[in-house]
């Protein structure tokens, strides 16, 4: 990479984490967002999926003050908000930077205990030209590890940890600036402890890998779970053990020189996603990244459940995506005080059983 | 449960390396020996090192000798205890003592100095590279470690040595390396004793900053890679680098402040925020070229979230060699040399530490806090509040 090159990278990655910022990860892919739809009963056509991401990116502009990034799905890069702008252009206009998911799902590795890697390494370089020139500045990767007694294995572990660093190389090759998403799912009766240590031996093997082949760090973001017992496990953990717990796990793992770590939610509601963000941002470590937010789920629940696919529901829906927004903003700066008890939609857990996407043989 | 099974499962479950008390003492200990403005006095040059120390100054290389010498440096007075937070030791010095029967370790440790010994034994070549070598010493290291636990010693040093040319370092050399500093750091745990982790990269060369800036993260992602799988607990180590420099040879001259850009953006690549504190080598520096980089390196504007300081042997005890001269006279003119050395590295080293803390932790507005960035206003504050003068 040229000096050019790099400071460009440097400053998308610099403007999507900027103080009190997240991202809003709207990459659903449309069998994901079926499930969505499911739950509110509405039907998963195009332009169901269309108006939906038109009420969320429509939002009153100040929506920028929270929210710094937008993850796009390959078709919704395409559609058009109801005034006919095609959403990039309605993003971008807010101050807000366009990503977009770049992977293809998971594919199984044979040998192991249903573990699986990333695919869509092929023509990939050419893919993020177009996108680039398409309005993206970023992309997104998933790959996807579990804890069981045998799992994660050495095997999971470096592979999906290559595979996220050559993702990684050629994003950067044509201006985009990876973000580097190494789930560990959160299914299973393990305690915090052991999602420690799973969760550091993947993020050493990630950073490595990404050495190795020579990624320019201050370019990247990562997109990581919180560190947090199975969902079945017996015991139960405050905001702050996980705060505690996933700071350290970071800071034994993460070097400084990466601009931001943007968390995943998981399965945790809206509200526990932004209580636990705000405890990471008052852990009384040092912290040389920013720690914010990459939610879907956590930013969009409540708004899909106020708006169950009526048109007169729309400012409603709004609403309650601006909230959100906001309260992860201040999460982000460790500066939000829970005033009022959650909406029942924001308390749900939104935790399905094995979230690793369609499996292809 | 089957073959496969057992593998993946020794390699996913923790089976805890240590128990919270003794990573307790581990980082306590860290944190001591990097505390604000302190760094360490490398004394712990072998038999072999001292001949060549000696021999410029027309001393003869014997026990008594190095004991002497050694004596004048351990009995300066109480300046150097805000500026030395860790003393290494040789085997041999060790167990010397002073002219009134006080054992060197207990005298430093009861400044409040913690004391550290070298542990390794040396490099040994890798057959098949091109002059490369790793460093020998595990055989028996956890007894040894043991031992020196009872005998006062609270941290350790192991020195390996890559080196920069057309072929090197090659994939074997930093491999091993790491590997060997790995094990060597997870030993040192087990028996209370925390490990400087030292991956020298040699300034011999025409090399220029960027290659030696390529080299330095390769080397040290590597040693990281390998800390983490031998279950190395981070904030219980300390680093021991080189600065990042263009080789000795190099036709461009590069200042400080790029050496110290070059220096912390590659610590800040590969070395993971837990680790404690990063004490640099002087490598072949000067005394006036190390204290110069080291101060620079810390005002340098990136986020720094480790200490970052000195452990100096010849930038330290140069001046202090050249005054003593091995004359009973010299001492006390020697021991002054060394305690000059060692204070102006304590004010900038807090200053800007400090500085740079209040910049990033802070929530008060600039305005406020101005007049703490000025230096002058610490220099009055210290002035007034000091018995010491300052050269």
């Amino acid at each position: 990479l040229s000096p050019e090159q790099k400071k460009e990278l440097s400053d998308i990655a610099q403007r999507i984490v900027a103080p009190g910022k997240g991202i809003l990860a709207a990459d659903e892919s449309t069998g994901t967002m079926g499930k969505r739809l499911q739950k509110i009963k509405v039907e998963n056509t195009e332009e169901h999926r269309r108006i939906f991401r038109d009420i969320l990116f429509s939002s009153d502009p100040s929506i920028a003050n929270s929210i710094g990034g937008v993850i796009f799905f390959h078709e919704t890069l395409y559609q058009k908000s109801d005034s006919g702008k095609l959403f990039p252009q309605v993003v971008k206009e807010k101050g807000i930077v366009v990503g977009i998911k770049v992977d293809k799902g998971t594919a199984g590795l044979n040998g192991t205990d249903e573990e699986t890697t990333t695919q869509g390494l092929d023509g990939l370089s050419e893919r993020c030209a177009q996108y680039k020139k398409d309005g993206c500045d970023f992309a997104k990767w998933r790959c996807v590890l579990k804890i069981s007694h045998g799992c994660p294995s050495a095997l999971a572990i470096a592979e999906n940890a290559n595979v996220l660093a050559r993702y990684a190389s050629i994003c950067q090759q044509n201006g985009l600036v990876p973000i580097v998403e190494p789930e560990i799912l959160p299914d299973g009766e393990h305690d915090l402890k052991r999602c420690q240590y799973a969760t550091e031996k993947v993020l050493a093997a990630v950073y490595k890998a990404l050495n190795d082949h020579h990624v320019y760090l201050e370019g990247t973001l990562l997109k990581p779970n919180m560190v947090t017992a199975g969902h079945s496990c017996t015991k139960k953990y405050t905001p702050e053990d996980v705060a505690l717990a996933t700071v350290t796990t970071l800071r034994r793992t993460v070097p400084a020189a990466v601009p931001g770590i943007c968390f995943l939610s998981g399965g945790q509601s809206e509200e526990e996603a932004s209580l636990n963000l705000n405890a990471m941002n008052q852990v009384p470590l040092h912290r040389p990244w920013k720690l914010t937010f990459s939610y879907g789920r956590a930013l969009q629940a409540s708004a899909l459940a106020a708006w169950v696919g009526k048109v007169a529901n729309k400012k409603a829906a709004q609403e309650a995506f601006c909230t959100r927004a906001k309260i992860n903003g201040l999460a982000s700066k460790g500066e939000y005080k829970p005033a009022t008890p959650a909406s029942q939609a924001a308390m749900q857990s939104l935790y399905t059983a094995s979230y690793v996407g369609r499996l292809l043989r | 449960m089957s073959f496969s099974d057992s593998l993946s499962a020794t390699m996913t479950h923790q089976y805890p390396a240590l128990t919270a008390e003794q990573k307790k003492e581990l980082q306590d200990i860290a944190q001591r020996i990097v505390a604000p403005g302190k760094g360490i006095l490398a004394a712990d040059e072998s038999t072999g090192s001292m001949a060549k120390r000696l021999s410029p100054i027309g001393v003869e290389n014997t026990e008594e000798n190095r004991r002497r010498y050694r004596q004048l440096l351990f009995t300066a007075d109480q300046r150097i205890d805000s500026c030395i937070g860790g003393v290494i030791f040789f085997h041999e010095t060790l167990y010397q003592k002073t002219d009134d029967g006080t054992p060197f370790a207990q005298l430093i440790k009861d400044r409040g100095i913690v004391v550290g010994i070298k542990v390794d034994k040396g490099v040994v070549p890798l057959a098949g590279t091109n002059g490369e070598t790793t460093t020998q010493g595990l055989d028996g290291l956890s007894e040894r470690c043991a031992q020196y636990k009872k005998d006062g010693a609270d941290f350790a040093k192991w020195r390996c040595v890559l080196k920069i040319s057309e072929t090197t370092p090659s994939q074997l050399a930093i491999l091993e390396n790491a590997n060997v500093l790995a094990r060597y750091a997870s030993i040192c745990q087990q028996n209370g004793i925390v490990p400087i982790v030292e991956p020298e990269i040699l300034p011999d060369g025409d090399h220029d900053l960027k290659r030696c800036q390529y080299v330095t993260e390769k080397v040290l992602a590597a040693v990281y890679k390998a800390l983490s799988d031998h279950h190395v607990y981070l904030e219980g180590t300390l680093l021991k680098p080189n600065m990042v420099t263009p080789g000795h040879s190099c036709p461009t001259k590069f200042s400080g402040e790029e050496i110290a850009m070059a220096t912390v953006t590659a610590l800040r690549r590969t070395v993971p925020p837990a680790v404690t504190g990063v004490t640099f080598l002087s490598g072949g520096q000067s005394e006036e070229e190390a204290s110069v980089n080291l101060n620079a390196i810390n005002t340098c504007p990136l986020t720094k979230p480790w200490a970052l300081t000195f452990s100096y042997g010849r930038a330290l005890q140069a001046s202090a060699l050249n005054a003593w001269k091995g004359e009973l006279s010299n001492e006390k003119a020697a021991t002054e040399e060394f305690i000059k050395r060692a204070q102006p590295f304590c004010f900038p080293s807090i200053f800007s530490r400090l500085t740079g803390w209040l910049l990033s932790e802070s929530t008060r507005p600039l305005e406020v806090l101005a007049p703490l960035l000025n230096p002058s206003t610490w220099l009055t504050m210290l002035i007034k509040h000091s018995t010491t003068t300052f050269s």
